[in-house]
């Protein structure tokens, strides 16, 4: 059971550890860092209604000791391959009110029950100087030590009795809380790795634009999760190497619909040679695409679906004329071409950072080398010609 | 709670320190020094806000963006003081797809600009009762590879009415209509796109009072494969549709990439379209062209299934043709031209590519109510011969199309008065 901030619950703590807490604020006031919010209590408070101004209101994940931990009860979780951003890591999270719990769904999102809040927080090790973050693979669970990370935003997704909202919070300067910016904004960055430094905007999306990914449904235009489904969410995490789905249950946060499931679909891990190249080609495809390419999405407008379910063939792209791809198609004829990436207009749009050419349209201002390297690989091993 | 609360003031301290210091550094948040974005947290938070009933009202001036607005609200207008008053200007964009993005319902939009966006201008994705009145979407650097590609681009939208809209130098097209229902586009301008009016795989569309000129190709009915609806019953009528000799900029591999430069109003696959009452006048590869799939070069020749590429019951009159048809796009039809025409003639005013359905012929020809039928005095019909791989095209006279179809209703929308 994570409950990280037990410790620092005020109610238990002897009064001169409150002056402590009153020194430590005074000393906060001084501008001195490594304190923040120390004195918070990490407690998850769902608001069915407004847009609390401060990450801290929601007390999912929090400041505490320097570090970013997470609420009572708040588990964490990942995926088998995640939506690229900008190589940003993020820390996913989860919390139901007591006595509620997800239904499980073989295909689509869990069912959440009203008063879930799931977050997600992106942030990159930290670099040299102040706009420098580093390229990194390894990701360390919570709590994050914030000597080693910086926190770029958190997002929240809240599901409120009329449905979901979501709501991004940017971190301060000084990494003490995030504050509500409904607009969203850009962060000026530079990625530093192995290759060199590269400047970037890294673009925190309005609340709109959330909707602009997770209302995989164009026409009800309901905001769902996309990560915590199934095939995303069936892998072992955490210290222990548990699996998430039992870790789920365990919390109380999953209930009994799992239990009659005969076979748990598994999403193949992108960068994981133990997975055949179309199932990690899928799984990416899958995760970075369908919220938007599927037969009810945005962008059913183009014909293109990327769902587990599509079958090879020209609703995959293969041989398929672009439709209003303007810039996009890169002055390539299809948007797959079989055995011929470079003239594939999916790989042209994955490896453009250009807003009027790249995909996916938000999320991202660099590209992806690592996930363009895995589709062209795909592309070349498919069969089939264009005539 | 005294902890508390000095906790709490103590953060805020922090955090006004924090502030101070970010002002000292060089910012992070913000972007292009010279230009003034304070209106756009302005708009998008009201945006984010507005409420169905809502009237979002832009000041005169010019207003600097660097992200995509977007709206997901139903009921909204957003209304400004003039298409050259009221100015969203994206010069600066660093990110979203398009300058707007609306994904709502019963949405009006008026009496403003959006200019210079990366990607399309205004985008409306997916809604009903829609009305786009008297807006200006241009690039203003010129006919540009690199402009975005749309201006105005509602797609699977249902009763949409454009009307006193101007549309230049988009780098697909100006308006373009795409996948939607009940539609009426009248009274707008269009120049210097690659397609001025482009309306695809949409169904029931009137077209009319509209000024096409300067583009690739001035008005376009399509219809393209592979989408949820195959588009059918476009009216095109009392246009000006000239001069549309602008070298076609767009991006290869697209549809309109294809276009010749010279196009008055081209079909491409789509049926029951009437065209009347237009004046259709020096446009250089031809005032009309009938085309299929085939004869595009954006696609195979394997059949798609479910899908009709040919352009059926067009029905063509009472248009005042001319001029045109002196210096098509093209080296096939250049060489076509000099072969039939000389050196100082030109092509005919309509330009088909012969393909047809032959699967539906009876006794070897078209059944009279899917045939293409032209009633417009006495001219001359190309016929590319694009079956025989364009190999023995023919001049035929218009007695050869004399044919009527029933004419299309009009279409009926409330907002269209």
């Amino acid at each position: 059971m994570p409950a990280i901030m037990k410790n620092f619950r005020r109610s238990r703590l002897p009064p001169p550890v409150k002056w402590l807490c009153v020194f430590w604020a005074l000393m906060c006031s001084l501008g001195l860092s490594a304190c923040g919010a120390a004195d918070k209590t990490l407690t998850p408070t769902f608001h069915a209604e407004g847009n609390p101004p401060l990450l801290s209101d929601w007390g999912v994940v929090g400041i505490t000791g320097g570090e970013l931990a997470l609420g009572s009860d708040v588990l964490a979780y990942d995926l088998n391959t995640p939506l690229f951003t900008d190589y940003a890591h993020k820390l996913r999270t989860v919390w139901m009110p007591a006595g509620t719990s997800a239904t499980y769904h073989p295909t689509d999102s869990f069912e959440f029950p009203v008063g879930t809040i799931i977050s997600k927080t992106f942030y990159y090790p930290k670099g040299e100087t102040a706009g420098e973050v580093l390229k990194s693979e390894i990701v360390e669970p919570a709590p994050l030590d914030l000597s080693k990370y910086r926190l770029i935003e958190t997002r929240i997704l809240a599901n409120r009795a009329e449905g979901w909202v979501a709501l991004p919070y940017v971190w301060d300067a000084d990494q003490s809380e995030a504050h509500l910016k409904r607009i969203g904004d850009i962060k000026h960055l530079t990625l530093v790795s192995d290759a060199g430094a590269e400047n970037f905007p890294y673009v925190v999306p309005n609340a709109n634009q959330c909707a602009g990914c997770h209302a995989t449904n164009a026409t009800t235009k309901q905001l769902l999760p996309i990560g915590p489904k199934a095939r995303h969410l069936n892998k072992n995490y955490g210290a222990n190497e548990v699996g998430q789905l039992e870790a789920w249950q365990a919390a109380g946060y999953l209930n009994e619909s799992l239990k009659n499931e005969a076979e748990i679909q598994k999403a193949a891990v992108w960068n994981d040679p133990d997975y055949s190249l179309d199932a990690r080609a899928r799984s990416y495809l899958d995760i970075n695409c369908a919220h938007c390419h599927n037969k009810v999405g945005p962008a059913d407008t183009s014909g293109l679906h990327f769902e587990p379910e599509t079958e090879t063939g020209v609703h995959l792209g293969l041989c398929k004329s672009p439709i209003a791809a303007g810039s996009g198609t890169g002055g390539r004829p299809f948007d797959i071409v079989p055995g011929d990436p470079e003239s594939s207009i999916t790989v042209y749009r994955m490896q453009a950072t250009d807003p009027s050419e790249m995909m996916p349209e938000l999320g991202r201002s660099l590209a992806h080398a690592e996930g363009v390297e895995l589709i062209r690989e795909w592309v070349t091993g498919l069969e089939g010609d264009c005539g | 709670m005294g902890a508390y609360q000095f906790a709490k003031r103590g953060l805020l301290a922090a955090s006004v320190i924090g502030l101070t210091l970010t002002a000292c550094a060089p910012s992070e948040t913000g972007t292009s020094a010279d230009a003034d974005l304070s209106y756009q947290e302005t708009l998008q938070t009201q945006l984010l806000d507005a409420k169905p009933g809502d009237v979002i009202t832009i000041p005169e001036g010019v207003f600097s963006f660097d992200r995509s607005l977007s709206l997901t609200v139903d009921g909204v207008t957003i209304r400004g003081a003039g298409m050259d008053k009221s100015i969203l200007s994206f010069k600066g964009q660093i990110t979203g797809a398009e300058g707007l993005l609306v994904t709502a319902s019963d949405f009006t939009i008026e009496n403003l600009a959006i200019e210079d966006t990366r990607g399309d201008a205004l985008k409306i994705n997916e809604g009903e009762n829609i009305i786009i009145r008297g807006v200006r979407t241009e690039w203003t650097g010129g006919p540009k590879t690199s402009n975005g590609a749309y201006g105005i681009y509602p797609v699977q939208t249902t009763n949409v009415l454009m009307e006193d809209n101007v549309a230049i130098a988009a780098s697909d097209a100006g308006l373009y209509i795409g996948q939607s229902k009940n539609v009426v586009v009248r009274r707008n301008r269009v120049e210097r796109n690659v397609a001025g009016i482009e309306i695809e795989n949409t169904v029931d569309a009137d077209v009319y009072d509209n000024i096409a000129t300067g583009n690739t190709g001035g008005i376009l009915v399509f219809n393209m494969p592979n989408l949820p609806q195959d588009g059918r019953r476009t009216r095109v009528f009392n246009n000006k549709v000239y001069e549309n000799n602008h070298k076609n900029f767009g991006h290869k591999g697209t549809p309109v990439a294809s276009v010749p430069a010279g196009s008055g109003i081209m079909v491409n696959s789509n049926d029951q379209v009437e065209i009347f009452g237009n004046e259709i006048r020096d446009n250089r590869t031809a005032n009309i062209i009938l085309s299929s799939v085939y004869s595009a070069n954006y696609a195979d020749q394997e059949a798609v299934e479910g899908y009709d590429p040919y352009p059926e019951a067009i029905y063509i009159y009472d248009n005042e043709l001319s001029g045109g048809g002196d210096k098509p796009d093209g080296a096939d039809l250049k060489a076509l031209k000099l072969l039939k025409f000389g050196i100082g003639g030109s092509l005919p005013h309509i330009l088909w590519d012969g393909f047809e359905d032959t699967g539906k012929w009876i006794d070897g020809k078209m059944p009279d109510d899917l045939r293409i039928c032209i009633n417009n005095g006495d001219l001359e019909i190309l016929n590319a011969d694009g079956p025989n791989k364009y190999k023995d095209p023919s001049v035929q006279p218009a007695a050869d199309y004399a044919c009527d179809h029933e004419k299309l209703p009009a279409v009926a929308l409330a907002s269209a008065g």
